[in-house]
Order: C-alpha cells, then sequence, then structure tokens
C-alpha cells in the first residue's frame, strides 16, 4: 500500500524515499508539492517588492505580465523567432562537439601516452573562458553565424574529449582483466567494455557541453554583431529599456538551459541503464 | 658461406647454463618453475616451482599478503611475471583455455550486456554459431539448475546470482583450468553453502582442474584434493597437504575426523609460518 506512494515521492533523494514508504500516503502529497515551494515564494517576493514599490516598474516588470510576455511571445511572436534560432545554433555548435569531440576522446583515453602529450593544451583552453577567446575567432570567422557556432563548438568540445577521455582511462580495470582472460584481443576490449565503460562520462561531458555551449551562443549574439537570437534580443530590449521584453528573454533562455539538461538526464538513464548500479 | 663465418666469428657471452626444465610428475597439469616476480623493489616469488595436478581442485592458503591471489594471476596472465615458465600440460597459456571468477563479481560482469549475454561472451569471442552457443547455453542452464532470469540485466540480480552467472561465464568454453579468486567473499553464508555446492557438482561432472584461493580455511579444505600452504613473502611452498576424503562431501563432512585433523594440521603449519 505504501509502496506506489514511495515510489513516486521523491525522486530528488533516495533517503526520503526509504522514509517515506513506512509514511502514511497523505504526507506523500505534501512531499510531492515541495518543488513548487520555492518559484512559489520567490514569484510573490517579486510580486510584492513591484507592488509595494520597493522597486520601480520601470526596471523589474510584474511577474504575471513577464510571464505573459514570455507565453505569447513563445506562442508565435516575434521572441519565438529567436528563441529557434538560438536553439538551432546550441544543436549545431553541440552536434559538432559531439561528433568530433567523443570518438577524438575514446581514442585519445585508450592511448594513454597520446593523451598525456596533448593533456596539458585541452587542460589550459578548457580553463580558459571561452568568451576570452570571442576576439580571435572574430579574425578568423570574421562577423558571422558560422563564428558564433564555431566558437561555442570549441568551448563544448573541449569538455567532450576530456570526459570521454577519462572516461577509457579510468575503465574498471577489473571489466578489461575479465575480457582479458577470456581471451579478447585489444581491439575486443575497446569495443566491447572500454566504450561502454566511457558512456556514463561521456554523457556528463555531453551535458555540461550542451549547457557551455548554450552559454557561449547567448554571449556571442550579445556581442558579436548580430541580429537575431536570444542574447540579441536581450541585450536590445535592455536598450531600448523594453524590460518585460528583456526578463521574458532571460527566462526563455533560462527555461531552453534547464530544459536541455533534463533532456539529456533522461537520454542517459534510458541509455547508461546501468549507472550507479 | 657468411653465416658460418658470422657463428664463427660471433660474440662471446659468458655460458649461463639455462635451468634445466623438470617436468612434474605423473599427472601434473600446470608446471611452474624458476617464477619469480619482485614488487617494489622487493621479491614476492624467486625461484618459485610448483607443480599442480591435474583433474584436482588445489586450494591456496596462507598468511596475509604472501600474494594468493598474485600467484592465480600471474598464472592465469593477469599479472605480467619477472622471469620464470608457467605450461599448461607443456602448453603456453596463449595455447590454453581458462576460465576465471573474481572475488567482485560487480565488476567483473558487464552490466551493459543481459545476463544471458554475459555467459555467453566467452563463446561469442571465440567465434562460435549461433546454434552452438544457444545449445552451450542450455547445458549450463540445466547443469546448473539456474532458477533466475537470465535475460535480466547482472545488476538486477543478487549477489549470489551474479557470483553464479559469472561461474557460468567462466565455464562457459569448457575451460581446461578454473581460477577462482576469493569467489564467496563478497556472499552471504546461505548463496556461498549454494555456491560452494555447484562447484562441486560441477567439479564431479567435468573434472575441471580448479584453483582456489580463499581466506577461509574450513571452505579452503572443504573444497580442496590437494591445499597449498604458502609460506611469508619471499614466499614459498611451506606444506602441500593432500585430503582425499569421498566426494560429494556433504555438511557431514565437515564434523569427519580427517577433515578436522586435516583443518587442524592446516592451521598449525599456517600458525608456525606467521609466526616465523
Amino acid at each position: 500500500m505504501s509502496t506506489p506512494a514511495s515510489s513516486g515521492a521523491s525522486p530528488w533523494s533516495p533517503p526520503a524515499t526509504a522514509a517515506a514508504a513506512s509514511a502514511p500516503p497523505r504526507e506523500s502529497h505534501w512531499v510531492k508539492a515541495l518543488p513548487f515551494i520555492g518559484p512559489g515564494v520567490l514569484f510573490i517576493i517579486w510580486d510584492l517588492a513591484v507592488r509595494l514599490g520597493f522597486i520601480k516598474a520601470i526596471l523589474l516588470p510584474m511577474p504575471a505580465d513577464t510571464i505573459g510576455t514570455l507565453l505569447s511571445g513563445l506562442a508565435g511572436g516575434p521572441l519565438l523567432t529567436d528563441f529557434a534560432v538560438t536553439v538551432w545554433r546550441t544543436l549545431q555548435a553541440f552536434l559538432i562537439a559531439a561528433i568530433v569531440g567523443v570518438p577524438l576522446g575514446v581514442l585519445l583515453g585508450s592511448n594513454e601516452k597520446a593523451y598525456r602529450s596533448v593533456e596539458f593544451l585541452i587542460d589550459f583552453f578548457r580553463s580558459t573562458p571561452s568568451s576570452a577567446l570571442i576576439p580571435l575567432f572574430l579574425m578568423i570567422f570574421g562577423v558571422s553565424d558560422v563564428n558564433k557556432v564555431a566558437i561555442a563548438a570549441f568551448g563544448a568540445l573541449l569538455i567532450v574529449v576530456f570526459n570521454s577521455a577519462y572516461g577509457v582511462m579510468n575503465a574498471r580495470k577489473q571489466r578489461v582483466m575479465a575480457a582479458k582472460v577470456m581471451g579478447a584481443s585489444r581491439w575486443q576490449i575497446f569495443r566491447d567494455v572500454l566504450v561502454w565503460e566511457s558512456l556514463q562520462p561521456t554523457f556528463v561531458g555531453l551535458r555540461s557541453a550542451v549547457s557551455m555551449a548554450l552559454v557561449i551562443v547567448i554571449v556571442a549574439e550579445m556581442f558579436i554583431g548580430s541580429d537575431s537570437g536570444l542574447g540579441h534580443r536581450i541585450i536590445n530590449s535592455q536598450q531600448v529599456m523594453n524590460v518585460k521584453d528583456m526578463y521574458a528573454s532571460i527566462l526563455a533562455a533560462g527555461a531552453l538551459g534547464y530544459a536541455l539538461n533534463i533532456l539529456f538526464l533522461l537520454a542517459e538513464r534510458r541509455i547508461v541503464h546501468w549507472s550507479g548500479r | 658461406m657468411r653465416t658460418v663465418d658470422n657463428v664463427i666469428n660471433g660474440p662471446v657471452y659468458a655460458d649461463v647454463p639455462k635451468p634445466v626444465f623438470t617436468p612434474g610428475p605423473a599427472g601434473t597439469h600446470i608446471t611452474i618453475r624458476g617464477l619469480t616476480k619482485y614488487f617494489a623493489g622487493w621479491p614476492l616469488y624467486e625461484n618459485f616451482d610448483l607443480d599442480i595436478p591435474k583433474q584436482k581442485i588445489v586450494s591456496v592458503f596462507g598468511p596475509n599478503g604472501c600474494g594468493k591471489s598474485t600467484l592465480i594471476n600471474m598464472i592465469a596472465g593477469l599479472i605480467p611475471i619477472d622471469s620464470g615458465e608457467i605450461l599448461f600440460d607443456g602448453k603456453s597459456l596463449k595455447d590454453t583455455k581458462i576460465g576465471y571468477v573474481f572475488q567482485n563479481y560487480r565488476e567483473a560482469m558487464f552490466p551493459w550486456m543481459r545476463t544471458i549475454d554475459n555467459i555467453a561472451y566467452p563463446l561469442k569471442l571465440e567465434g562460435r554459431s549461433k546454434a552452438e552457443v544457444d545449445r552451450r547455453m542450455q547445458e549450463l542452464v540445466a547443469s546448473f539448475d539456474v532458477k533466475f532470469d537470465l535475460k535480466r540485466y547482472p545488476y538486477e540480480l543478487s549477489g549470489g546470482q551474479q557470483q553464479t552467472a559469472s561461474i557460468m561465464r567462466a565455464l562457459a568454453p569448457n575451460p581446461e583450468v578454473l581460477f577462482l579468486d576469493e569467489p564467496f567473499s563478497a556472499l552471504d553464508f546461505e548463496m556461498t553453502l549454494f555456491i560452494r555446492e555447484k562447484l562441486q557438482e560441477v567439479f564431479l561432472q567435468t573434472g575441471t582442474t580448479m584453483l582456489l584461493v580463499s581466506h577461509d580455511l574450513e571452505e579452503a579444505v572443504y573444497l580442496a584434493d590437494q591445499v597449498l600452504l604458502l609460506t611469508k613473502r619471499p614466499t614459498k611452498v611451506a606444506e602441500i597437504l593432500d585430503y582425499g576424503d569421498a566426494r560429494p562431501r556433504t555438511l557431514e563432512t565437515l564434523s569427519s575426523a580427517s577433515f578436522v585433523s586435516m583443518k587442524k594440521l592446516s592451521l598449525e603449519i599456517f600458525q608456525r609460518e606467521v609466526r616465523r
């Protein structure tokens, strides 16, 4: 009787699941509502702050108005176009990073000497804020759409390479030994063990990479002469003091980042079904 | 002509006589000669000789850190040796089919494959046809009397079921030698008893030579035809005890006089070596 309640109750913390299993079902309804409390409180504080005049409405619009602008904009207004452009650029950058980065990382990881020889470069440029490289990319690609995708792809690529390579290098030694003792060749060990072992870290890399790609695309849209995209829209509406549109665009960017993260988490749970077990 | 010249005027080496290879007594399966292995500059094994009999279960027992697992890992080719020779019926490891059961079954199975594919994996590596694989799998399932669903992933099974599956995987290609590295250590008592009986059954059916590392003396003696007791490092053979009680051994065996005295003798030698 208490089992179905516990299974849906609290996906965010296993200990709470165990506690909910013994708790009466009524409490689990309450527990289900917990994630909505934070946003609700923020909404109320925001509303009161504007309503009571702590912040001028010219700097911060009413939350209901902002969300209205967001929804109507995404329902087919110009906001939707910019949203779609940003999604498309982010996906292009991500796909380039993934298609080049995963095989490259897996290959480097399976040859530790090769990885050690480029480790410094990867670590250095991974630590360099990609936005600092925007001027460099401007010189190479000029003020173009390609530029925004290229720099985002570059930043995302290093994350993917790093994670996939370490995934292979940190493969459970015992699984490799098990394959070896069964008579697997080096290639068979690579194909049947190393690639699979690296999947979970690879997904971690892909998830961070898509976030990184989104960040850089938004920054690039703001500062590299652009006439479309969420970044362009945010900075433009700020300059003409169209705050409602600005906040709506910011929320849209946030929603996009959140949705991408969830999407990758779900895909990971699906594909790397053994992770954490 | 030139080759002859080369040989005649060839460089002269001080002739270090190669140690003469002396084969073990009749019925020997694995011959180890002059095995040497250093760890961090210290000898673990130095000029170690051992004969492991065919179609017997040999339990390896010894003080902590004497390299019980290292020994079977070197024989199984998982750890490289510094020098020496290990032959299986006169063949090298490369030409010998072996099976290996790890203590940590969780990290020995491949969680991305269903259990049945895990067990069939060594057969697929051998390039056997689907029909052959299926036939062998049916044989295995029947002889192990498997009661759980092999279509599940390993992580969906209990520890004992996973270890049963990894023993099935090790036995699938009909290995000449089966290595077991503390196969019961991660299992609860009930499962240990169950798998112990299974191993004995398999041994009675197939007569596969088995090398078992155990840290539980009762377990080591119960399954063994021969108890191999090792010294502290640098490791030598302290004693090899033959234990000949009839199989199948049962729970009654555990309280029989011959079992108790064998265990006592092993323990005495073990303690002598630990104190040395």
